[in-house]
């Protein structure tokens, strides 16, 4: 009795092991090709990104990664959260050098399908963050008096992205923070006009 | 009809788990907001059910009775994991949308209920015929509840869209699952079962 089912114990491990090593590489390529999929989708043209970074905010801690064109950092891609309807709503955010989202793209979440769940689909509320300039306009819904139009019948999930869009500008800021008041003008553009005139 | 043929209709039909025996109501319930979902859980029950059927009627002459039901659970969840790595590995996106219900599959009643009631007092080859039966009729009833679902919910079937803007929401969500399983097993039954 004893030694059938450490015997059966014994193979089954055996068997998941060996499945757990053979795919283990798939896998990880999977997740790495996911990320490399959102982080392209969300921050400007680019020629690398960089390995992932950790941010700290508030005694937390944000992934981001870095989007780098021609030896210069054109965008980053920040990885944020906020409580939705239904569980966190995990987004990538891409944002540019001056601080302006530049899209946003759902890495996971669990709201209502039809419902919050359209922030993966809803077209006019995911084309608003294409240019969503955080300096200019108010990061949370109409409803509160901000700038964001939420999805029909989910503010809850829209007042969540917004959040979650929000503490990506937050982290920018912190990555960003010093390199933006001295760089911004004065790095940036002459790279641009170099290129202008090639 | 061969004894072979005869066991797979009996599941598919005579046996459905869903519309006759009631069984693995949870992932019925819950992955079929859409037609693609029901398939794929269902395809995915398919799967563990044949080779966990299989690998039990091989081995239950030799496992002794006060230990069956943890060995059989063993075997299943060994399956179900082996099932979850490789969706992992080479179908990420389905894996995503099923996600959570994947590893649930160990405590699906009808792959222990199988391995208890067929595989374990049957052969191989009869076994598997039971398992790929029963497994199909799984899929069929989940991929016709999604697509019912899909098309009452949402305006399309299998993805494509055949209204502008929502279906009637309700039916993506839990109780339009209630509602349309209860029709489902009312026409099932009506007209399929007596054959």
């Amino acid at each position: 009795m004893v030694a059938v089912l450490s015997l059966t114990c014994l193979l089954c491990s055996a068997i998941l092991g060996g499945a757990y090593a053979l795919t283990k590489d798939p896998i990880d390529k999977a997740a790495a090709d996911k990320t490399a999929r959102s982080i392209a989708l969300v921050v400007p043209e680019f020629d690398s990104v960089s390995e992932e970074k950790v941010a700290t905010l508030d005694d937390k801690e944000y992934k981001y990664y870095e989007a780098v064109k021609d030896g210069q950092p054109v965008g980053y891609a920040i990885v944020s959260k906020a409580g939705g309807f239904g569980g966190d709503i995990v987004l990538m955010v891409g944002l540019d050098s001056a601080g302006v989202v530049c899209n946003t793209s759902v890495l996971s979440h669990s709201e209502t399908p039809g419902l919050g769940a359209k922030c993966t689909s809803d077209e006019a509320f995911m084309a608003q963050w294409k240019g969503f300039d955080p300096s200019v306009k108010i990061l949370s819904v109409k409803k509160d008096g901000g700038d964001v139009d939420a999805i029909t019948a989910s503010t809850i999930t829209s007042r969540a992205y917004a959040k979650a869009v929000e503490t990506a500008v937050e982290v920018f800021k912190s990555i960003n923070g010093a390199a933006v008041d001295a760089s911004t003008g004065a790095s940036v553009k002459p790279m641009e006009e170099t290129e202008n005139e090639q | 009809m061969s004894s072979k043929a005869r066991l797979i209709l009996d599941g598919f039909v005579k046996n459905n788990p869903t519309f006759v025996l009631l069984l693995g109501m949870c992932p019925t319930l819950a992955t079929t907001t859409s037609a693609v979902n029901g398939l794929s859980m269902g395809l995915a029950t398919l799967f563990v059910l044949v080779l966990s059927n299989m690998a039990i009627s091989a081995i239950a002459p030799v496992v002794p009775d006060k230990v069956h039901i943890p060995v059989y659970i063993v075997v299943i969840a060994t399956f179900v994991t082996l099932l979850q790595l490789l969706m992992q590995a080479y179908t990420p996106a389905v894996y995503e949308t099923l996600g959570l219900f994947i590893p649930l599959i160990v405590v699906n009643c009808i792959v222990l209920g199988r391995a208890e009631a067929f595989a374990s007092r049957n052969g191989v080859i009869a076994s598997a015929a039971d398992g790929i039966g029963v497994g199909l009729g799984f899929t069929l009833a989940l991929t016709v509840l999604g697509a019912v679902r899909e098309i009452l919910g949402s305006g399309s079937i299998f993805g494509w869209k055949f209204i502008s803007g929502d279906g009637m929401l309700a039916f993506v969500m839990a109780p339009g699952a209630f509602i349309c399983l209860g029709y489902l097993m009312v026409l099932f039954n009506k007209y399929l079962k007596k054959e």
